[in-house]
């Protein structure tokens, strides 16, 4: 793959120019900057998969941010749960607002998401500024303050780390002895090795990494929760896209709405789900930000984080064009992201720049994309 | 118009569109089946018999109604008149999902894949097994490679390749298979081999006839009448919204088929 070529690439460069790129600290840093792209990504990829999109996204997280830290501050002090229910409901009916508009009116998932954004965007500026004196909402909840600065012990690290090895290598060979008691074909075994050797190596670093001591007053170490957190929803949404009907209709619909709706499948139905879905997942990725930033003003958004949803799901290798993707390539594209704005700002170059080089990454991730949509149906 | 010459006793009396005369061996029989769009007559009072597991071609010019037709059969459109009868009992079918429930399949043109999907994905398409709600992918796939062998579809090296990367006379096959695999008894095929090669074309053909003789009743529209004559068993003739010949494949050859097209009317006895 590509991507992970050029992830690597980019790695060993900035290793190179800043030795603190790879200390303990920044990689921690770099993942929890990673995450908020990566959840953003994920929300988009139900969109892309289906050939729409959703420019909205980006500002539906600032959303969810705010209510969440809103309720739970002392003014309204909703328990935490209440509030993140409510930023989440709110995402969530938004997005099927969009996809409602887009399938009953027949018009482009693009226009009504760049409107759905303005809209979006100007009643949160207008709360915030108005209706909030000070025009900010601070964190004041410990669980959302929690969900980027808390860290799992040490032990829980490794615990979960190699839980998630097993369970991997045990839904690999169960799968595979299914099929090989099937007599069907089967690839080589070394490949499952090969897959799962990488798996335990990337754990292990990744729990050594995380479990080193960060902190310079105080110990600060084992891994954010964050990171099993963005796991978990990962394993659901790779398991729903791969092994149900839901997300067979997902791909089938991407890739000839016509034959899909020819099978039976309520094509327009599933386009709603896929609004609905990328919505709840921005919600998810604003209660992520909202933490990192420590609350959220009208001075603290930040447009550009609207199209990283799309741009970590394309730079991942999702097709733009439907049909094409996995939830995965949004964890890289996230991943990449974050490299280049962390190692960027380390190396010093000024930050204009990190616009210029992620501009670069992802119209090179496009280009890949559209080269092999191309020789795939040279291949007719 | 003048009197067709080759008219098989099948739909010899139906003129009036009643329903005496139809032949309860015939899996599918139309009769008296007009289809009006405004002003216009699509089809005028058509009586077809298809038999099972013989292959039927229908032929004739552009706008001669050959779509119109089998758009009636397959439930698309519901004629203005006239009847239908599967094997020998009349029914109503008002949607594709009735006509295919009867065992009625159709592969359009556009064959109607997910290229981004494999060969697996697509034979399921809509009707996917599941185990726990979780797709069962072996009973699939063991299912669909049964179903090819017995096609004799051998040019398909894995049923997990994407369905974008096979030739056009495989992806014929693979929409064909999908049909069979869900019991068709009747697959209405349009065009199959419009766009394929020779090589191709004859896998296809082979294809076609594999499938008769496996019983099921096979209804092709083509333009190629040397692909029609090679594998046809029956010949019907559209010309200007009207049925006007039909009957065994020896009936006819190629002049007459020629003039049957052109101008709803031979001279020339096979």
């Amino acid at each position: 793959m590509p991507v992970l070529i050029a992830l690597v690439a980019l790695v060993i460069y900035f290793e190179v120019r800043s030795t603190v790129f790879l200390s303990a600290d920044n990689v921690t840093n770099l993942f929890i900057q990673a995450i908020i792209y990566m959840f953003l990504g994920m929300a988009e990829v139900w969109l892309l998969l289906l050939g729409e999109i959703d420019l909205s996204l980006g500002w539906l997280a600032g959303l969810s941010g705010s209510i969440a830290a809103i309720y739970t501050n002392a003014e309204f002090h909703w328990p935490w749960w209440l509030a993140f229910v409510a930023a989440l409901a709110a995402c969530t009916a938004i997005g099927t607002l969009w996809g409602v508009i887009v399938v009953r009116l027949r018009l482009p998932s693009f226009i009504v998401t760049l409107a759905g954004s303005f809209i979006v965007e100007g009643v949160l500026l207008y709360i915030l500024d108005h209706v909030f004196e000070g025009g900010g909402a601070p964190v004041q909840s410990a669980v959302l303050s929690d969900l980027t600065t808390g860290n799992l012990t040490p032990t829980w690290s490794w615990i979960f780390v190699i839980a998630v090895i097993l369970a991997s290598a045990g839904v690999m060979i169960v799968r595979e002895r299914a099929r090989r008691e099937a007599g069907l074909l089967v690839a080589p075994l070394y490949r499952i090795f090969v897959k799962l050797g990488a798996l335990a190596i990337l754990g292990v670093a990744m729990a050594l990494i995380f479990n080193t001591n960060r902190g310079s007053f105080i110990t600060i170490e084992g891994m954010p929760f964050a990171v099993p957190l963005v796991f978990a929803l990962l394993a659901i949404y790779s398991f729903v896209l791969a092994r149900t009907k839901f997300g067979r209709y997902m791909y089938a619909i991407g890739g000839n709405t016509e034959a899909a709706r020819r099978a039976g499948i309520p094509v327009n139905r599933y386009r709603i789900y896929a609004f609905m879905l990328g919505g709840f997942t921005s919600g998810i990725a604003g209660l992520f930000y909202v933490s990192r930033l420590g609350g959220y003003s009208s001075s603290s958004t930040d447009s550009t984080v609207v199209l990283y949803a799309v741009a970590a799901a394309v730079i991942g290798g999702t097709s733009l064009y439907g049909g094409r993707g996995k939830m995965t390539y949004a964890i890289v594209g996230g991943i990449i992201l974050a490299v280049i704005e962390n190692g960027l700002v380390l190396i010093q170059i000024s930050t204009t720049m990190v616009y210029v080089v992620t501009g670069v990454v992802l119209l090179g991730a496009v280009t890949v994309d559209s080269l092999a949509r191309r020789s795939q149906s040279l291949l007719k | 118009m003048s009197e067709p010459v080759a008219v098989d006793s099948a739909s010899a009396d139906s003129a009036a569109g009643s329903d005496i005369g139809v032949d309860p061996s015939m899996l599918l029989s139309l009769r008296g089946v007009t289809k009006r769009f405004g002003a216009v007559q699509a089809l005028k009072r058509v009586d077809l018999d298809v038999p099972a597991g013989q292959v039927t071609a229908l032929i004739g010019d552009n706008g001669a109604g050959k779509s119109t037709l089998i758009k009636a059969i397959a439930g698309i459109w519901e004629p203005s008149s006239g009847e239908k009868y599967w094997m020998g009992k009349k029914v109503d079918t008002h949607t594709p999902k009735e006509a295919s429930k009867l065992g009625i399949a159709t592969v359009y043109q556009d064959l109607a894949l997910c290229d981004n999907l494999d060969i697996v994905a697509n034979m399921y398409l809509g009707y996917e097994a599941t185990k726990f709600d979780v797709l069962d992918e072996i009973t699939m796939e063991k299912r669909t490679q049964q179903t090819l062998r017995d096609l004799s579809v051998t040019t398909v090296s894995s049923v997990r390749q994407l369905v974008g990367t096979l030739s056009g006379g495989q992806r014929q096959s693979i929409a064909v298979a999908r049909a069979v695999m869900r019991d068709a008894k009747l697959v209405i095929m349009d065009e199959p081999t419009a766009a394929l090669g020779v090589t191709q074309t004859a896998q296809v053909l082979s294809l076609i006839k594999t499938l008769a003789s496996r019983g099921i009743a096979v209804l092709v529209i083509s333009h190629n009448l040397n692909d029609v004559f090679e594998v046809a068993d029956r010949i019907a003739v559209m010309y200007l919204g009207t049925l006007v010949s039909s009957g065994p494949v020896g009936n006819y050859d190629m002049n007459s088929a020629v003039d049957l097209i052109t101008t709803g009317t031979t001279s020339r006895a096979a």
